[in-house]
């Protein structure tokens, strides 16, 4: 049959030659071959990374575990607007919402906030859509980190207690990027 | 009469005994196994090391696997075991026991040569001595087997030679 | 023989015991370790230094997984068979000679378990019988998987003691007796002389033919790639041992590394020469008179020598074994009886023609 495409190789059966038939120069070809390979892994450096000691470098692009983000001043973003959890496609995002009280108002920056907010790790995708919905810069996927494995199921769903960053600016991140440190003396004199 | 030939034979009578009376053919397969192993026991007491190890590779290593094998291609277990009429029974049990009666009758004149410690070679019955009985006194019935079985082997291997046309597999 | 040296001998035995399951327990090691350095990896290297300690790791492991017995399966023969399998890969070693003899004043102390004069058709015999643990634990897991890979091992085991037989038959012809000692004394110069080595002797020159031949049957009877098919992973999920579990399973692997250790000594005692080693006479020469070592004790260190040379044989004997198992992929059925039946036998049959005539115009004794 005519091929369509004209880039199909015509193969050619032919008899095998009584060296190809003997089937051992192909072994000694095969075993030389691997015995190459020994070599080479017992001798140059091995392309196994050793994972707890050693990690491969994240890609910068790469979106990990959420985190709820403070401003300069330390207070909370998000305002429980539930954007976020409209967006989520995986449906991930829970949260209730609370109305500030007096003498609050350096907690919380806005009048309403979210009294518990939680992500279920175990739904999320990591499409990174919460991050783009949110009106108030609050959530962010950090770029360093991921949800560990654990051995039980709820505890992958991730409260406030673990989601909201911590005050001090040497643990905040930028962009879901931990800051280094002339960032964090920057932010550290800012919030003074 | 040794403690040693004693125990080989009560194991050998006991096997061979479970080779008729197993209801699972497989068992008896295995009990006839270890009856070749206390004949090939039997071969050591009597200084025949060569037909001991002979005993033991041509019957219990390969002609008892094939047994092995084909029994365990039949299926064979209690269940499926067919009912055998009471005449068939009838017949084998005088078969075997004509075949009891004529083994006492030929064995019970004979009186044991024993031993004497004086003239006894420790060498008869070793490898060398008997390729001496074979090739001097029995040359030609030994080459006519050996003619035999390499025939046998080259048609095995005829038959197992892939033949012209079309392949089936 | 004397009582002590009866004593003497048991020892050896022990000893012999217990260094086949040392080798098969570092086997298991030495296997991934190969692999995943033909493959460019790393292998186990966390128990302990260089995870030396992996076997032991294993062993835990193995011992503390659940026993199980399939539903059906005949329970007595379930246990027996892998145990068959292990008894029979031990029994093996005890002929092999892993060195001359000692020498303590009167006492000779023989570096093999026990010397029989039919040394070859003895483990020829136990090895036709290391199947049984197969079959049987096939047979017993009642299932069609485990009972197709008890069937293949029969029928692959028959069909290639056969070839491995003949091969056999060529090196008897040329060295005229059974006994394993013997072979090895016979595959080098006795007396002075500055040779090139001793390695010229070996059977392994007069027989290459027989040597290849005899060597596949060896990949075949101890079911190794390229011809573990009865155990298959891809066709037969895991063969015989689907079934098992637990230190069953643990004695079935095992016994396999153990046969490897068992055919590879035989194989360096047939064709390689066993404890003969290059230029043993001239160092034994030096030992005694250029040094003060009593003789006895030249004699002890040289023959020690032997050993450390046979275990060098196996240990190559089982490199080469685990590097053709990373190499080469498993073999058809059908290919594999074809190779059995209408290559390897027909060779062995011409092989031993070639030697008979060989022998006949006196080109090699
Ligand atoms: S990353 Fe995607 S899936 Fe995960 S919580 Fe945000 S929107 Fe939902
Ligand atoms: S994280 Fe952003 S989008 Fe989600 S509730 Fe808070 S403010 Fe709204």
């Amino acid at each position: 049959m005519e091929s369509l495409s004209k880039r199909a190789k015509v193969l050619e059966k032919k008899p095998m030659t009584l060296a190809e038939r003997a089937y051992l120069p192909a072994i000694f070809q095969g075993l030389s071959i691997t015995m190459q390979h020994f070599f080479r892994a017992a001798t140059k450096k091995q392309v196994t990374i050793r994972y707890p000691e050693e990690t491969r470098p994240f890609s910068p692009v790469f979106r990990g575990l959420h985190v709820l983000k403070r401003d300069e001043a330390g207070r909370e973003r998000c305002t429980a607007c539930g954007l976020c959890a409209v967006a989520c496609p995986a449906e991930a995002i829970t949260m209730v919402a609370g109305e500030r009280k007096k003498g609050e108002e350096n907690l919380y920056r806005e009048e309403k906030y979210a009294v518990s907010y939680e992500i279920n790790m175990l739904r999320c995708i990591f499409c990174g859509l919460c991050e783009e919905a949110c009106p108030k810069a609050a959530v962010y996927l950090q770029a360093d980190k991921m949800a560990p494995p654990r051995f039980e199921r709820d505890e992958f769903i991730y409260g406030k207690d673990r989601l909201v960053e911590p005050v001090t600016p040497d643990n905040r991140s930028k962009r879901g990027i931990q800051l280094t440190p002339e960032q964090a003396d920057k932010l550290r004199a800012s919030m003074a | 009469m040794s403690p040693l030939f004693l125990f080989l034979s009560f194991v050998a009578l006991l096997s061979a005994l479970g080779v008729v009376l197993a209801k699972n053919p497989v068992h008896s397969v295995l009990f006839l196994i270890l009856t070749f192993f206390t004949l090939s026991g039997h071969y050591l007491l009597l200084n025949a090391q060569f037909l001991a190890a002979v005993n033991i590779i041509v019957y219990a290593g390969a002609i008892m696997v094939l047994f092995l094998f084909v029994i365990m291609f039949l299926n064979l277990n209690e269940e499926t075991e067919p009912h055998k009429p009471a005449l068939a029974k009838f017949a084998a049990a005088i078969a075997g026991g004509s075949l009891l009666l004529i083994l006492v009758a030929a064995l019970r004149n004979v009186s044991p040569a024993g031993y004497d410690p004086a003239s006894f070679d420790s060498q008869i019955g070793m490898v060398d001595r008997l390729g001496m009985v074979l090739f001097r006194d029995y040359a030609l019935p030994f080459e006519l087997a050996s003619i035999l079985l390499l025939a046998a082997m080259v048609g095995s291997v005829m038959l197992g030679k892939r033949e012209t046309g079309e392949r089936n597999f | 023989m004397t009582l002590p040296a009866l004593g003497w001998q048991g020892l050896v035995v022990l000893a012999t015991f217990g260094i086949s399951l040392l080798i098969a327990t570092y086997c298991t090691y030495a296997e991934r370790v190969i692999a995943a350095f033909l493959q460019d990896r790393v292998g186990p290297d966390r128990a302990g230094p260089f995870g030396l300690l992996q076997p032991l790791a294993d062993a835990v492991k193995l011992f503390t997984k659940e026993e199980f017995f399939p539903a059906g399966a005949n329970r007595a023969l379930f246990v027996f068979g892998p145990c068959l399998a292990m008894i029979t890969a031990l029994m093996s070693s005890a002929v092999i000679p892993f060195g001359n003899f000692l020498k303590f004043g009167d006492t000779e102390i023989h570096l093999q378990g026990i010397e029989i004069n039919v040394g070859m058709l003895y483990v020829f015999g136990i090895v036709s019988l290391g199947v049984y643990g197969i079959m049987i634990g096939g047979w017993a897991s009642n299932n069609k998987f485990s009972l197709l890979g008890a069937i293949r091992a029969a029928s692959q085991n028959i069909s290639y003691e056969l070839a491995m037989g003949l091969a056999l038959i060529a090196v008897l012809m040329m060295s005229g007796t059974l006994s394993l000692r013997e072979i090895t004394l016979q595959q080098t110069h006795v007396g002075g002389g500055w040779h090139i080595g001793d390695i010229f002797t070996w059977n392994v020159f007069k027989q290459p033919l027989g040597f290849v031949i005899f060597i596949v049957c060896a990949f075949a009877e101890t079911n190794r790639t390229p011809f573990d098919l009865p155990e298959c992973e891809t066709e037969l999920i895991g063969g015989y041992h689907t079934e098992y579990s637990s230190m069953k399973m643990g004695l079935y692997l095992f016994a396999e590394y153990v046969n490897v250790f068992v055919a590879t000594a035989v194989m360096s005692v047939l064709y390689f020469g066993g404890f003969n080693y290059p230029f043993q006479y001239e160092f034994l020469d030096f030992l005694t008179n250029k040094t003060s070592l009593s003789a006895d004790w030249a004699h002890n260190i040289f023959v020690l020598m032997g050993v450390v040379a046979m275990f060098a044989k196996i240990f190559t004997g089982i490199f080469f074994f685990m590097w053709v198992r990373w190499t080469l992929p498993r073999f058809r059925y059908d290919q594999l009886m074809r190779l059995g039946w209408t290559i390897l036998i027909p060779l062995a049959i011409f092989n031993i023609l070639l030697t008979g005539g060989l022998i006949t115009f006196g080109v090699i004794q």
